[in-house]
């Protein structure tokens, strides 16, 4: 397939930031971020230049694995990994925890390997990657909570994992052919794929590994995190499960389900990461409703969320970075002190509320527009509905109640300057692809034409958006506005937090009562058996007596006839 | 009495400033309420043929998730320490 030239061009995408780690974890100083930004840089690069139709085959005993493949669809989220990368070790680049810099390196490179292999072992391998070296930054805070959240996160990773391997396995037994294509909703194999994508995807009540461990991570960490494992899920949601009308239901639920739990929410990171599952909800509703359209509309979707997702969580990240604090009830008033990336995070806010001009608008009335176009109504009318959550808590509580709100009284200052940047460059690219949407349009990966900047859009939109802050004034000034209370929600993490642990908890007393019941009804029965033998076989026993060798062969004679009549019957 | 403070306050945070800020809104409102009844929007959905369809269900969903949304904190709000607490007895 390849020759000469050609195999420099087909060099293994993760390999750059596999050889970045490897080199980082024995580097420091400057020679370390050189080396960390050359990886995404070089890579990148490298992604320009993939011709689609490329193909890399591995032999592994009788397998051949696709170990690289390039398509349009695969070169969208090679571009969207690459520019991810760039941006978060930028904002951690001032970081002296090796840990980190090498777990966000592989963590990184394996998104970028998962969505260029091309059958599913290969994507089972890095699908695992995902999840461990993710598992490393939750971590990194090193405390006793993040410790606990990151074994529950390594948990629902692992499941996913092990739901991939099966159903490949399963597919490559019945088949015999792992390549990774559409899959469709046709057979055991292929629901546990599906299950295995949709954990990673968020999908309602399994979305808790999200809400619970990314809370937990360090300021930089959460925004590796909010970047790749969810992204990757979508880019294999839409190539192996394009059109499965199933979708469009789970992702409403999925979009309109956490915005009242964002509303609530404390902890300004478990907002956005509340926040994340909404926008997911309208990936995987393009995804369902699966036509060009649709599907442009939900990776473009996706493309958009990890600049814009990935600059609230930067902002808060700064928040945190700075003074300390996530929680809404313990900040405020840090404009004066923090103008910058108060602006940086309202340039994020007004995005992810999807004002025209924003790049969020662009992506997400594709998929809205797919809805009124294939006569969903009643899904239109809830993701419009979901549109307005998002205002309230994406778009006005996390810039108010962080840098507005109640003066908080805290001295803070700008954080370093990799982090203003990294900001700096998602905020631009926020406004750049609002304002020229053809920049991500050229790249999207399927035909279908498509103009967000008609009058309709544009007035509907910003009617939906104005009065939706008319909500906000209104609550706020006749005092109904929910106060921000230090509290903790309960979401469906309780039934393996809280009820399972408690029914584990109670079937151990069940079984240990039972246990000593049994040892007592045993000890009771033993002692009328060993009463028993005693009788028959004791010393004085009717067994325990000698017996004349005549009763003997009278026996065996007895034996011997039985067996002649039954051979005879016979 | 509220001017004697106001030296000390960020401009965000002047009375005047965020009136100021509301009646941009206002007016903002007013004006795409006004275009709704100029500008010919195309039209999908039967409800969308209610004038300002936009404008209300907009203002009608955000009032409604944060409403629904305080019947919830108090179904499943507790206090912040709810799961250490108890993981704290179980060792």
């Amino acid at each position: 397939m390849s020759d000469g030239m050609e195999m420099m061009s087909n060099l293994h995408p993760f390999l750059p930031f596999l050889i970045a780690a490897i080199l980082a974890a024995f580097t420091r100083g400057w020679l370390r971020s050189v080396i960390m930004l050359a990886a995404p840089v070089f890579g990148g690069y490298q992604v320009m230049q993939a011709v689609p139709g490329t193909l890399v085959y591995l032999q592994v005993l009788d397998l051949e694995l696709t170990i690289y493949r390039v398509d349009e669809l695969s070169l969208l989220f090679g571009y969207l990994f690459h520019l991810g990368a760039f941006i978060c070790i930028l904002f951690a680049l001032h970081l002296k925890d090796t840990l980190q810099h090498v777990a966000g390196l592989l963590y990184a490179g394996s998104a970028i390997g998962a969505v260029f292999a091309g059958d599913l072992f290969t994507l089972f391998v890095f699908w695992e990657l995902l999840g461990l070296t993710s598992a490393f930054l939750i971590w990194a805070s090193r405390d006793e909570r993040s410790f606990h959240a990151g074994l529950r996160y390594l948990l629902f990773q692992v499941l996913s994992g092990v739901l991939l391997l099966g159903g490949a396995l399963w597919i490559w037994f019945s088949t015999g052919d792992i390549t990774f294509n559409e899959i469709g909703l046709d057979s055991g194999a292929s629901w546990l794929i599906f299950m295995a994508f949709g954990i990673k995807c968020g999908f309602p009540l399994l979305h808790n590994w999200i809400t619970d461990s990314y809370p937990t991570s360090t300021p930089t960490g959460t925004v590796f995190l909010c970047a790749f494992t969810t992204k990757a899920a979508i880019y294999a949601m839409a190539r192996g499960f394009p059109g499965t009308e199933i979708l469009i239901y789970i992702g409403v639920f999925m979009a309109c389900y956490p915005i009242f739990f964002a509303v609530i929410e404390n902890d300004l990171r478990k907002v956005l990461a509340y926040s994340m599952i909404n926008q997911l909800g309208f990936m995987v509703v393009g995804i369902g409703i699966g036509s060009a359209l649709a599907l442009n509309g939900a990776v473009g979707h996706a493309f958009n969320d990890v600049l814009f997702k990935g600059l609230l969580f930067m902002s808060m990240g700064a928040v945190l970075y700075v003074t300390g604090r996530t929680k809404a009830s313990d900040l405020g008033g840090l404009y004066r002190s923090m103008p910058i990336t108060t602006t940086l995070c309202i340039i994020g806010a007004l995005t992810i509320s999807a004002f025209p001009l924003f790049s969020s608008f662009v992506s997400k009335s594709m998929v809205m527009s797919a809805l009124l176009e294939e006569g969903y109504w009643g899904v239109w009318m809830a993701m419009l509905f979901a549109s307005a959550g998002v205002l309230e808590h994406a778009g006005i509580k996390i810039p108010y109640f962080a840098f507005f709100a109640h003066d908080a009284g805290i001295k803070a200052k700008e954080p370093p300057v990799n982090m203003l940047l990294a900001m700096g460059i998602a905020a631009i690219l926020c406004v750049a692809i609002g304002v020229y949407p053809t920049m991500l349009y050229s790249i999207l990966p399927y035909d279908a034409p498509y103009s967000p900047y008609d009058m309709t859009h544009v007035l509907t939109q910003m009617q939906l958006l104005a009065f939706a802050i008319l909500g906000v004034v209104f609550l706020h000034r006749s005092g109904r506005y929910p106060d921000e209370i230090p509290s903790v929600n309960l979401d469906a993490e309780w039934f393996y937090r809280r009820m399972f642990p408690a029914i584990f908890r109670g079937v151990k007393v069940v079984i240990n009562v039972s246990l000593e019941l049994l040892g007592d009804a045993m000890r009771i029965t033993l002692g009328y058996i060993l009463d028993k033998l005693a009788r028959h076989h004791g010393p004085n026993g009717i067994l325990a007596r000698t017996w004349p060798t005549g009763s003997m062969a009278l026996w065996v004679m007895v034996l011997l006839g039985l067996y002649m009549i039954l051979y005879y019957v016979k | 009495m509220q001017n004697g403070n106001n030296e000390n306050l960020g401009w965000a945070d002047k009375p005047v400033i965020r009136q100021r800020i509301r009646y941009v809104l206002y007016v903002v409102c007013g004006l795409l309420v006004v275009a709704d009844f100029i500008v010919h929007r195309h039209v999908y959905m039967p409800l969308e043929k209610i004038p300002a369809f936009y404008a209300l269900y907009g203002f009608a969903a955000l009032v409604g998730v944060v409403v629904l949304a305080k019947l919830l904190r108090k179904v499943v709000g507790k206090d912040e320490d709810y799961y250490e607490r108890r993981d704290g007895n179980d060792e």
